[in-house]
C-alpha cells in the first residue's frame, strides 16, 4: 500500500504543479506569447526570461505555458471523446454480447492494428489541420482502447451474483449498467485514463511536430520542439525547456498510473 | 521500488525523445533506400556530390511544360537554348557558336556548332533546332516566350546558320532565345526522361526522393567537373537542415540566416540573393481583398524592416513591386517606400473600407519553405496591431501547387516568384488579367494596356518605360503586400569551389568542382 501511495502522491504532486502552471497560463503569461522583439532574439535564460527567448525574441516560458495548455486541452478533449464513446460502445457490447458485440470488437481490433499516429496523419492530411480536427481524429482513434477495457469488465460483471440480484429486484438494463456495473470498472478505467492522457499528449505533440497539428503562431509543445531543432547547438535551452515540461507532464501521469494500478492490486 | 521508479522515469524520458529519434531514423532510412549513403570522402573520391533541395520537381520535366522555379533550378543543367544566361546576367553562346543582330534588331543570325550531341547520343541537326522553335511556340506555358515567338516572321536554316526574322523589333529577344530549349526532333519522352544538350544529362528520378544527373561527356564546351550530381528531396525543412549539418549533403541553397548561424559542420557559407519576389499574395476575387483600400491598409500595417530584422538579421532587400534588384534596368528602390509602416493610416483605410474592427483571413503557406513560414508568422503578428487576425495554414508543396497556384483556392499566401528569363516581362506577364498564371486574379485594364504597350515597344527605352509603369500600377493598387528579395545563403562543402550566384533562380552545377589538394 505504501508503494502505491508513493507513486500516486509523487505523480499527483508533479501533475498538480504542471496543471497549476497551465491553468495560470490560460489567464496570464509573463509576456505576450506572440509579441516579437528583434533585439532580443535567442537570449539564454535569465531573470526576465525564465526559459530564454526564441528566434523571434518571444518569451519561451510564456509560450511553454500556452503550449502546455493547448496540449492539455487537446488531451482532455481527446480523452473525453475517446472515453465517453468507449464506455458507451464497450458497455453495450460487454453487457449484451451477441453479433453486434462481435462486429464492433473486430472493428476496434482493426483500428488498433494500424499505428494510430499514421492513421491520424492520413486523416489529417485529407482534412484541414487545426485544433478541432485533431481532437476529433485523435478522439475517435482513442475509442478502441477504452471500449476494450470497459467491454471486458462489463462482460465479466454481467454474470456476477450482485448483478443477478438487482435484476431480480426488477432493475432495468440501463440502470444496472450505469449504476451497478459502471462504478465497478473504475479500477481498470482510472489507469486507462492516465495512460490515455499521456498517449494523447504525445500524439498531439507528434502531429504538431510534423506540422499537421496546431498551426503557428499558436504554441504547442510539439511544434515548439520542432522549431527548436535547428537551435539545438546555439540555444539548447529552447529544446530543453519545452522537452522538460513535456517530460514532467508525462512522468507525472506515468507515476499516477503506476500508483493507481498498485492501488487496484491491493484491493 | 527504486528500480521501477527509475524505469518509469526512463520510459517517460524515452517517449519525449522518441519524436526526435523518429526523425533521425527516417533520415537514415531514406539514405539506404536510394543508395546515397556514401560518406563525404567517398563522394569526393567518386567526384560526385549530393545537393539537398526543399521540394520535388514538377511531375512533367518537359522544359516547355514545367512551371515551378525549383524545377528550372535543377533542369538548367540539362537544357540549353542557342544562347544561355551566365552568372553576370549576359547571354553567352550555347548551341550556337556565334550570333549577330542586324537589320535594326529585326534579324538574328545564329551560327550553329556542328559538334553538339544530345544526351541520347544523337547529333543535333538544324532540323532539331527548327522543330524545337516550333514545338516551343506551340506548347510553351511561358506566356512571355509564347508572345515573343508569335511575332516571328520567318525562320531559315542555311549553310550552318539559323536566321530568325521578326515582324517588329524586340529588345529582349535574346532572353527569349535562351528559353527556347533545343530538344531532339520527334523525341516524345521529355516529360519523364528529358533529353537536352546541357553539361549534365538526366539519369533518373524517383518521386519525392531524388533526381540524379551525370556529366555529359560529349559536351561541346568545357565539360562539367563533377561526374555525378544527386539532388535529394527533403520536404521537411528541419530534416533538410539536419542532413546538411550531419555532412550527408554537400550543397544546400536557400537557407535562412538562423540556419546558417546554427550550422556547425564547418561548411563555407556564401551569401547572394534568391532572385525572387517574396510577397503576401492576395486573392483579389476574395472579399475583402477586392478593395484596394484594404490591400493598401495591409501594406501600411506591415513593417518590412522589422520583418527583415526578425527573420534574417536584416539581410534581404525590400522590393515594393514585382521586380527584384538584379534587374537593375527596371528595379525602382523608391517603390519600396511607398507604404511606410503606419498603423494609424492602415486603421483609417480599413475604417473607410468598412472594416473598422479589422477582419480575419488565412495565410496558406508551403511548409517546406522555412523563410516563407517564418515570414507568415511575423506577418500575422504585425497585422494584429491594426486589428486584423491572420491565421496560418501550412500545406505541403504539392497541395500548394494544386490548390493555391492551380486552383486559386486561397485568401492569401506567402511565396516567392522568380523570373524564367532575364526579362522584366517574365515577372510581369502573370498579372495580366487573362494570363493563366494570374493566381491572384489581378484585373486592371490600365496594367493590361501598359503591359501590351511594353510588349509592342519598338525600342528598349520605350519598353523600359512601360514596364516601369506596370510596376508603378502594381505598387499603387497594392496588388500584393510586397516584401523582399530574400537573402540566399548557400552552405557548401569546403572541399568544393566554383559555385556562382546567377541573377536567375538557377544553380549552375557545371562550375562546381572539388579543390585539388
Amino acid at each position: 500500500m505504501k508503494k502505491g501511495n508513493f507513486f500516486l502522491y509523487t505523480g499527483a504532486v508533479i501533475v498538480c504543479i504542471v496543471l497549476l502552471l497551465v491553468i495560470v497560463g490560460f489567464f496570464w503569461t509573463p509576456y505576450s506569447t506572440t509579441e516579437m522583439d528583434g533585439s532580443n532574439k535567442t537570449q539564454p535564460p535569465s531573470i526576465s526570461h525564465l526559459l530564454g527567448t526564441d528566434n523571434f525574441g518571444r518569451d519561451i516560458f510564456s509560450r511553454v505555458l500556452e503550449g502546455a495548455g493547448t496540449s492539455c486541452l487537446v488531451a482532455v478533449s481527446v480523452i473525453a471523446i475517446g472515453c465517453g464513446l468507449g464506455i458507451v460502445i464497450g458497455g453495450l457490447c460487454g453487457y449484451y454480447g451477441g453479433l453486434p458485440d462481435l462486429l464492433l470488437t473486430r472493428i476496434c481490433d482493426a483500428i488498433t492494428a494500424f499505428p494510430s499516429i499514421l492513421l491520424a496523419l492520413v486523416i489529417l492530411s485529407l482534412l484541414d489541420n487545426g485544433m478541432v480536427n485533431i481532437i476529433l481524429v485523435l478522439g475517435l482513434l482513442f475509442v478502441p482502447s477504452f471500449a476494450r477495457v470497459v467491454r471486458a469488465e462489463f462482460s465479466r460483471c454481467r454474470g456476477l451474483n450482485y448483478v443477478k440480484s438487482v435484476r431480480l429486484m426488477g432493475a432495468g438494463d440501463l440502470r444496472i449498467m450505469v449504476f451497478h456495473i459502471l462504478p465497478n470498472t473504475r479500477q481498470v478505467l482510472m489507469p486507462a485514463l492516465a495512460i490515455g492522457f499521456n498517449n494523447a499528449i504525445l500524439s498531439e505533440a507528434s502531429m504538431s511536430f510534423l506540422g499537421l497539428g496546431i498551426q503557428p503562431p499558436n504554441a504547442s509543445l510539439g511544434s515548439m520542439l520542432s522549431d527548436s531543432q535547428i537551435y539545438l547547438q546555439s540555444a539548447p535551452w529552447y529544446a530543453l525547456g519545452v522537452g522538460g515540461v513535456m517530460v514532467l507532464l508525462i512522468l507525472g501521469f506515468g507515476l499516477m498510473t503506476e500508483g493507481l494500478q498498485r492501488y487496484g492490486e491491493r484491493d | 521500488m527504486k528500480r521501477s521508479f527509475l524505469a518509469v522515469f526512463l520510459v517517460a524520458a524515452l517517449l519525449a525523445c522518441l519524436l526526435c529519434g523518429c526523425r533521425e531514423a527516417t533520415n537514415s532510412g531514406n539514405g539506404t533506400s536510394d543508395g546515397t549513403t556514401l560518406s563525404s570522402g567517398q563522394r569526393a573520391e567518386n567526384n560526385e556530390i549530393i545537393v539537398g533541395i526543399a521540394q520535388d520537381l514538377d511531375d512533367c520535366l518537359d522544359p516547355n511544360l514545367s512551371t515551378a522555379a525549383g524545377t528550372r533550378e535543377v533542369m538548367f543543367n540539362v537544357f540549353e537554348g542557342l544562347v544561355k544566361p551566365d552568372s553576370t546576367g549576359d547571354y553567352v553562346c550555347a548551341v550556337a557558336s556565334d550570333y549577330d543582330v542586324t537589320d535594326g534588331g529585326l534579324t538574328y543570325v545564329f551560327t550553329l556548332r556542328d559538334n553538339v550531341v544530345f544526351h541520347n547520343g544523337e547529333t543535333c541537326t538544324p532540323e532539331d533546332i527548327l522543330s524545337s522553335f516550333q514545338i516551343c511556340a506551340d506548347t510553351t506555358v511561358n506566356s512571355t516566350v509564347a508572345a515573343a515567338l508569335s511575332v516571328v516572321a520567318d525562320m531559315v536554316i542555311q549553310d550552318g546558320t539559323f536566321t530568325i526574322t521578326l515582324q517588329e523589333p524586340n529588345p529582349d529577344f535574346l532572353s527569349i532565345i535562351a528559353n527556347v530549349y533545343i530538344l531532339p526532333e520527334g523525341y516524345e519522352n521529355q516529360a519523364t526522361a528529358p533529353v537536352g544538350t546541357g553539361p549534365f544529362r538526366f539519369v533518373s528520378r524517383s518521386i519525392q526522393e531524388n533526381i540524379v544527373l551525370e556529366r555529359n561527356e560529349a559536351y561541346y564546351g568545357q565539360c562539367a567537373y563533377l561526374s555525378k550530381v544527386t539532388y535529394k528531396i527533403y520536404e521537411d525543412a528541419n530534416a533538410l537542415f539536419t542532413a546538411l549539418n550531419s555532412g550527408a549533403l554537400d550543397l544546400v541553397a536557400h537557407l535562412t540566416s538562423d540556419q546558417v548561424d546554427n550550422l556547425s559542420n564547418g561548411y563555407q557559407v556564401l551569401e547572394g540573393t534568391m532572385n525572387l519576389v517574396q510577397a503576401m499574395y492576395l486573392n483579389h476575387n476574395v472579399k475583402p481583398f477586392d478593395d484596394v483600400r484594404v490591400r493598401q491598409a495591409l501594406c501600411y500595417a506591415v513593417d518590412v524592416d522589422a520583418m527583415l530584422d526578425l527573420t534574417a538579421d536584416g539581410h534581404g532587400t525590400k522590393l515594393g513591386s514585382s521586380m527584384y534588384p538584379a534587374f537593375t534596368k527596371y528595379f525602382e528602390a523608391s517603390l519600396a517606400d511607398r507604404y511606410p509602416h503606419d498603423v494609424e493610416k492602415a486603421k483609417t483605410l480599413l475604417a473607410e473600407a468598412g472594416y473598422p474592427d479589422g477582419f480575419s483571413f488565412t495565410i496558406t503557406v508551403p511548409s517546406n519553405y522555412t523563410p516563407h513560414v517564418n515570414t507568415a508568422i511575423v506577418l500575422a503578428e504585425q497585422l494584429k496591431a491594426v486589428g486584423i487576425n491572420a491565421g496560418i495554414q501550412q500545406v505541403d508543396w504539392n497541395t500548394w501547387v494544386s490548390e493555391v497556384y492551380g486552383g486559386r483556392d486561397f485568401e492569401a499566401t506567402v511565396v516567392g516568384f522568380d523570373a524564367s528569363t532575364l526579362n522584366a516581362g517574365s515577372l510581369l506577364a502573370r498579372w495580366v488579367s487573362n494570363n493563366g498564371k494570374n493566381m491572384i486574379n489581378f484585373n486592371n485594364p490600365e496594367y493590361d494596356a501598359a503591359f501590351a504597350a511594353a510588349r509592342g515597344a519598338l525600342n528598349d527605352e520605350e519598353q523600359t518605360a512601360q514596364y516601369k509603369k506596370c510596376l508603378e500600377i502594381l505598387s499603387e493598387t497594392a496588388a500584393n503586400v510586397y516584401l523582399q528579395d530574400l537573402a540566399d545563403f548557400v552552405a557548401i562543402n569546403p572541399r568544393l569551389e566554383g559555385f556562382k550566384f546567377y541573377p536567375l533562380y538557377v544553380m549552375d552545377m557545371s562550375l562546381v568542382r572539388y579543390t585539388q589538394s
